[in-house]
C-alpha cells in the first residue's frame, strides 16, 4: 500500500487541506475508488476506510492481480468535515457539481481539477454517493445513462438493484458524468445512509466492492451478492405527506409490504393527534424512508418499488 | 387599478407554520387580456437589492395607477424561508432554489415548489429575475443571458436601462435554473444581476426601476412618463477576464469599483496579516473596465477577485 498526495490546497488560517490516495497492486490503472465529497458524508469514508483495510490484506496475500492497481481516495473534502458541514466552508459550493474542475477557475473548481487528473485514466470507477434528501436507502449502485453505461458490469456489485438515472442538467458537472465521458465505466454507489456509521452496512458495501472486483479478476477472491434487478430511477412510487408534523414509521427500507399497508403515521406536532396515515400504493418493497422526525406537506416519506415479492 | 396580494404556493412545515411565496398583482380595469410582466427577486435568500426595486415598482404604480394599462406582477420572495433566516439556499434543504427547476410535481418538496412558480410565471409577457451579485461580489447592474436566447432576449435587454449585458457561452449546468426554464418553453426571462448581498444598493435599484417601467411602456403595460434609458455595453463572453486569486489571503482592493483599468494596473493586493506581508499585487491583465470587484476580503486559491470587461 502507497499513501499518495493527490491535491493540496492552502489556507489563510487552516492547514493546508490534502486529499490522500492509497494505491494497491501495480500497473494498469484499472480501478479508482472515491468516497467523501461533501463534508457529512461520514458512511462513504468509513466504508472506504474499511476497504483501505480490506485492500492491505489482500495485497499483503499476493491476492491483487499482477499488472493491475487500485486506487482509495477515502474523502476529498476534509475542509467541510472538519467543520460539520456538507458544502465547501466558505462560499457552500458542492464538489460533486464541479467536474472536471478547471485549474485557473474558482476554489472548488480547482479542488475538482486537481483530483479529476489523477482519477480520469482509470478503467473502472467507483463513488459513494449521497442524496440530498435524508433518509435510508436499500443499498444500490446508479448508472448515469450516457450512452456509454454498462448495466451489465454494474450487476457485478451483487446489490439488489441497479438503477438507471437519465441525466438532469446539473448532473452533467458530477463526477460520475464526467468520468463516463473521459472513457470510465462508472458507478455509484449508496450505501444507506450518510451523516451516521453503520457498521453492517459498510461491511456489505466493502463485501459488494469485493464482489465486483473478484469477478473482474482484479483481486483473487469469490464473487458474493444477490442477483440484482435493473430498474429506472422514476419506476419508484413516492408516498408523500399530505401535512406538516411527526413523522412515526412504521415500515422499513428492504421490507415487503402490500398494498394498504400502513407505512407511518403523521401525528400533530402539538396535540399528538394523528393527522394522516400513510399507505403502500401498491404491492412492493420499500426502497426509501424520509429519516427525520419531521416532515413538511409535499415531503417523500417513502418510495415504493413495485412488484417485489 | 385592482390590486390583490395572494400566496402561489402554500406547504404546512411541520410545527404548525406554512410557508407561502406571495404574489402581488397590479392590474388595470379592462375585460380583455392585458399584456403582463413579472418582477421576481428573492430566489437566493442574502440577495436583497430586489426587495428595493419590487417596494419601488408598485409605490410609482400607486402614485400614478391611471397609467397602468396592462398587469404587473411582483414576486418579492422566491425563497422567503431563506431570506427571514440570512440562507442563501432553502433552509432545512441546504439547497440552491435556482438548481431546482423546472421542478417536479411528484419530486420532493422543493422541486413542487419550483414546479408551482413554474406554472405562475408562464405566459407571462417579460420576466424579470432581480439577483444581486452574492457576499463576495459587487456587480454593476448588468443582464445575463445565454447565447442561445440572445436573438429573442437582447431587445428586451437594452429596454432595461442596465450598464452592461454580458453574453455567456451555454452551461449545462444553468439549465437548472428558473430563467432557462422559463425561456425554454417561450416565456422570456432577463436575469438581472447587481449590488452585492446582503445590502441594498438604493442608486442601483432606482436606475434598475426606470428601465422596468421602460419596459412596461415598450409592452403596453405602462402609459406614464418614463425615464431616458442608457445604452449598455455589449459583450460575448471571451471579451472578459476573469482575476482569480493566486494564492490564499486578505485581499484589499486597490482601485474603485467600476474603475477603467490599464495594463499592469494593481486591482489590489492579497496580505497575509500573520507575517504582515504583501504577498502578491493583482495586476490587470489588460485595459478595461473593473465591472465586478471583490467585496470580500478573505480569499482562498482561486477564488474570484474581479473581472474586467476589455476595451
Amino acid at each position: 500500500m502507497e499513501r499518495i498526495k493527490i491535491f493540496e490546497l492552502k489556507s489563510l488560517y487552516r492547514e493546508s487541506m490534502k486529499v490522500y490516495g492509497f494505491r494497491f497492486g501495480e500497473g494498469e490503472k484499472t480501478v479508482c475508488i472515491v468516497g467523501a465529497m461533501r463534508g457529512n458524508e461520514v458512511q462513504q469514508m468509513y466504508i472506504c476506510s474499511q476497504l483501505v483495510k480490506a485492500l492491505g490484506k489482500a495485497e499483503r496475500a499476493g491476492k491483487i492481480e499482477k499488472g493491475k492497481s487500485i486506487l482509495v481516495l477515502p474523502n476529498i473534502n476534509t475542509y467541510s468535515m472538519n467543520i460539520e458541514k456538507r458544502f465547501w466552508p466558505t462560499d457552500n459550493t458542492d464538489i460533486n457539481r464541479m467536474f472536471p474542475g478547471y485549474s485557473l477557475g474558482e476554489t472548488t473548481q480547482r479542488v475538482a481539477a486537481g483530483v479529476f487528473e489523477e482519477i480520469k485514466d482509470y478503467r473502472y470507477g467507483i463513488q459513494f454517493a449521497s442524496f440530498y434528501i435524508p433518509g435510508m436507502f436499500e443499498p444500490h449502485v446508479k448508472v448515469m445513462e450516457t450512452g456509454y453505461e454498462d448495466v451489465e458490469t454494474a450487476k457485478l456489485f451483487g446489490l439488489p438493484y441497479v438503477v438507471i438515472r437519465h441525466p438532469r442538467p446539473y448532473d452533467t458537472a458530477t463526477l460520475n458524468y464526467n468520468w463516463q465521458i473521459w472513457d470510465t465505466k462508472a458507478f455509484s454507489l449508496y450505501a444507506n445512509r450518510t451523516d451516521r456509521v453503520d457498521e453492517t452496512n459498510a461491511r456489505r458495501m466493502v463485501k459488494s466492492v469485493f464482489s465486483f472486483l473478484g469477478s473482474l479478476g482484479i483481486v483473487r477472491c469469490a464473487a458474493k451478492g444477490v442477483r440484482s434487478r435493473v430498474v429506472r430511477d422514476d419506476s419508484f412510487v413516492a408516498v408523500k405527506s399530505a401535512c406538516g408534523g411527526v413523522l412515526l414509521r412504521l415500515a422499513k427500507t428492504e421490507e415487503t409490504v402490500r398494498q394498504d399497508q400502513v407505512l407511518a403515521r403523521i401525528s400533530d406536532s402539538f396535540t399528538g393527534e394523528i393527522l394522516q396515515t400513510l399507505t403502500a400504493p401498491c404491492d412492493g418493497k420499500v426502497f426509501f424512508v424520509h429519516n427525520e422526525p419531521l416532515v413538511h406537506e409535499g415531503t417523500v416519506a417513502y418510495r415504493i418499488m413495485p412488484g417485489e415479492e | 387599478m385592482n390590486e390583490r396580494i395572494e400566496s402561489i404556493v402554500a406547504m404546512k412545515l411541520p410545527a404548525e407554520e406554512s410557508v407561502r411565496i406571495f404574489r402581488h398583482r397590479l392590474t388595470a380595469n379592462a375585460r380583455k387580456r392585458l399584456p403582463r410582466i413579472a418582477i421576481v427577486t428573492g430566489i437566493h435568500g442574502d440577495e436583497l437589492e430586489g426587495q428595493f426595486v419590487c417596494y419601488e415598482v408598485i409605490s410609482r404604480i400607486k402614485a400614478h395607477p391611471e397609467c397602468l394599462s396592462g398587469t404587473v406582477d411582483v414576486y418579492p420572495a422566491l425563497n422567503p424561508l431563506g431570506i427571514d433566516t440570512l440562507t442563501r439556499g432553502i433552509p432545512g434543504f441546504d439547497l440552491d432554489m435556482n438548481r431546482t427547476f423546472p421542478g417536479d410535481v411528484n419530486g420532493a418538496v422543493t422541486e413542487q415548489i419550483a414546479a408551482k412558480i413554474i406554472v405562475d410565471l408562464t405566459g407571462s409577457d417579460l420576466v424579470v429575475d432581480i439577483h444581486a451579485s452574492n457576499l463576495f461580489l459587487r456587480e454593476i447592474p448588468q443582464i445575463r443571458i445565454s447565447e442561445s436566447t440572445e436573438p429573442a432576449l437582447m431587445p428586451y435587454a437594452k429596454l432595461l436601462n442596465v450598464d452592461f449585458v454580458w453574453i455567456h457561452a451555454a452551461a449545462t449546468v444553468l439549465e437548472s435554473t428558473l430563467a432557462h426554464s422559463l425561456n425554454s418553453i417561450g416565456t422570456k426571462t432577463l436575469v438581472v444581476e447587481m449590488g452585492v448581498g446582503m445590502r441594498v444598493t438604493q442608486e442601483y435599484a432606482h436606475q434598475l426601476t426606470d428601465g422596468i417601467f421602460n419596459a412596461m411602456k415598450a409592452l403596453g403595460i405602462w402609459t406614464g412618463e418614463v425615464a431616458p434609458v442608457r445604452s449598455p455595453m455589449i459583450s460575448a463572453a471571451h471579451e472578459v477576464e476573469f482575476l482569480n486569486a493566486p494564492c490564499c489571503g486578505l485581499f484589499v482592493p486597490g482601485v474603485e469599483h467600476l474603475h477603467r483599468m490599464k495594463a499592469g494596473e494593481a486591482v489590489g493586493s492579497i496580505l497575509d496579516p500573520l507575517k504582515g506581508t504583501e504577498v502578491v499585487k493583482i495586476l490587470a491583465p489588460c485595459d478595461g473596465l473593473l465591472f465586478t470587484l471583490r467585496e470580500y476580503p478573505i480569499v482562498d486559491e482561486g477564488s474570484l477577485i474581479a473581472r474586467i470587461l476589455r476595451d
